[in-house]
């Protein structure tokens, strides 16, 4: 859990948030990152891509909601879901 | 005949929480011809005023041109008021050929297809060219429209951090494996006023195999030294696969768009662009006035320099008096208020002042990055600029603000 926490936090930071704002933007578990402005929705799907590649799943469009992908939390609780299936 | 009870009471609900969070979108009526200083009804029943306009797209100040609007009637008199009928039918005249070919020709591409709206152009182009074996990799502060056209579109989709080359890179390498890739970018960002590194994206394009489209709405007709667009300030005029963009703002501000580009891009939309093939082209008014607008341009630049020259007294006296603004050259000029309430307070006292501008906040731009886009024009004179700069400065001190950075306006009004 902290490990892909970790993992996708990393890959959050480096593809979603640029040099120049790194240092104003708190980036942790809970933070909102669809309806926080960190991550727009079209730009969503480099993230679900990422997902299923690295924990070898596929998530469905209808489950790629940005509900799910708002936070870090959702995002690990649906791969668990996925990698559950 | 069926409205039901429970369907008007959401869209109500709807409509009242858009006033609630201050995102319901009044219009203020302009009394006079567009023109850098203009007669506004606001509110609704208000009595008129005059006021200086600086959030027109009226970038050359075409909009009603002595010349352009002779044009128009010409065209009104010698080709009549509409098509009734769309291109393949019968609604394509002599005209339509002549200015996608007078298009064609200022913007250094292979050929041009018209379409209502360059927001039909963006939202056909995609899907009639690319399809699943194809990814469009854009910039992610492009325009709405083009997010439309890519959402329709089959192709693997994927974006880049905003103008950043390292990351446009990175993409280009992960998807090698694509038939095309296609790089889309904004010429000059609607919201932010600058360039993008077209240069560098040729370098890019070049070294991985991907075609280019760039949508130049905010930069044809002013952007490079003959106004050819962002490719022309970039040096890279001619080697551009697809460009659309727009009569709607500096080429004449009525209506209209194009897909300029490679011919067989063209061609593909020609068959199969939905808002093509569904859709009435420009009438024959706007024809004939779009095609004059492109003579005065090829004719002199006498009105793009006068638009730059505005640009630079605008941004420096922006500076000076101690705002934050986006760096840039173009005539786009985003004032920069962090806050969304506070860009709306400064809109509104600025209007008082004489000064008719608009607040932009999130979603309309990202999070925490409110705003007041000034746009120049041609057509505004120094003395008019002076004016509104004594507005800014006016209004910027009643809120405390003047020689504020970021942080300072910041901590001052939250974000």
């Amino acid at each position: 859990m902290e490990d892909m926490k970790g993992i996708i936090l990393e890959y959050i930071e480096e593809e979603y948030i640029d040099e120049d704002d790194a240092d104003e933007i708190e980036l942790d578990e809970n933070t909102p990152l669809i309806s926080g402005g960190i991550v727009d929705s079209f730009s969503m799907v480099s993230l679900k891509r990422f997902l299923e590649k690295k924990y070898s799943i596929s998530i469905p469009d209808a489950d790629a909601s940005p509900e799910a992908f708002d936070t870090v939390t959702s995002i690990i609780a649906l791969v668990k879901r996925f990698q559950g299936a | 005949m069926a409205y039901p009870d429970a369907v008007k009471a959401a869209w109500q609900a709807e409509l009242a929480t858009m006033k609630d969070k201050g995102l319901f979108k009044e219009e203020r009526f302009i009394h006079s011809p567009q023109a850098a200083d203009i007669n506004v009804e606001f509110p609704s029943g208000a009595d008129l005023k005059d006021v200086i306009c600086l959030c027109a797209n009226n970038y050359l100040g075409l909009s009603s041109h002595p010349d352009v609007v002779k044009a128009a009637h010409e065209g009104l008199d010698l080709r009549g008021y509409g098509m009734s009928s769309v291109r393949f039918i019968c609604g394509t005249q002599d005209i339509h050929a002549q200015l996608e070919d007078a298009l064609t020709e200022f913007l250094g591409t292979e050929d041009t297809i018209l379409f209502p709206s360059c927001m039909d152009a963006n939202t056909g182009v995609f899907e009639a060219i690319l399809s699943e074996e194809d990814v469009m990799i854009s910039d992610r502060l492009v325009h709405a429209s083009i997010v439309d056209g890519i959402r329709l579109s089959p192709a693997m989709r994927d974006t880049y951090k905003h103008a950043n080359m390292k990351h446009l890179e990175k993409k280009l390498i992960e998807h090698q494996d694509k038939r095309a890739r296609v790089i889309i970018t904004d010429g000059v960002f609607s919201m932010d006023g600058d360039l993008a590194p077209l240069d560098e994206m040729v370098a890019l394009a070049k070294k991985y195999g991907a075609l280019i489209f760039l949508d130049d709405s905010h930069a044809s007709g002013f952007i490079g030294k003959r106004g050819r667009g962002t490719h022309e300030a970039k040096g890279v005029f001619g080697e551009i696969d697809i460009i659309t963009t727009t009569l709607g703002k500096g080429l004449g501000g009525a209506s209209g768009g194009c897909v300029s580009g490679r011919r067989e891009i063209v061609e593909l939309c020609r068959q199969k662009a939905r808002p093509y093939l569904f859709s009435n082209s420009v009438a024959p008014p706007i024809v004939y006035g779009a095609l004059k607008v492109l003579e005065i341009l090829t004719a002199s630049t006498e009105r793009r320099d006068k638009l730059e020259e505005n640009t630079k007294f605008w941004r420096q006296g922006l500076i000076d008096a101690g705002f934050v603004i986006k760096d840039g050259d173009s005539p786009i000029v985003p004032v920069m208020l962090f806050n969304a309430k506070l860009s709306q307070d400064i809109a509104k006292d600025l209007f008082q002042e004489g000064i008719y501008v608009i607040g932009f906040f999130f979603p309309v731009v990202p999070a925490s990055q409110a705003r007041i886009r000034t746009q120049l024009s041609a057509d505004h004179d120094i003395p008019m600029l002076e004016k509104a700069l004594a507005a800014f400065k006016k209004v910027g001190e009643k809120y405390g603000i003047l020689g504020l950075d970021k942080k300072q306006i910041i901590e001052k009004y939250g974000m």
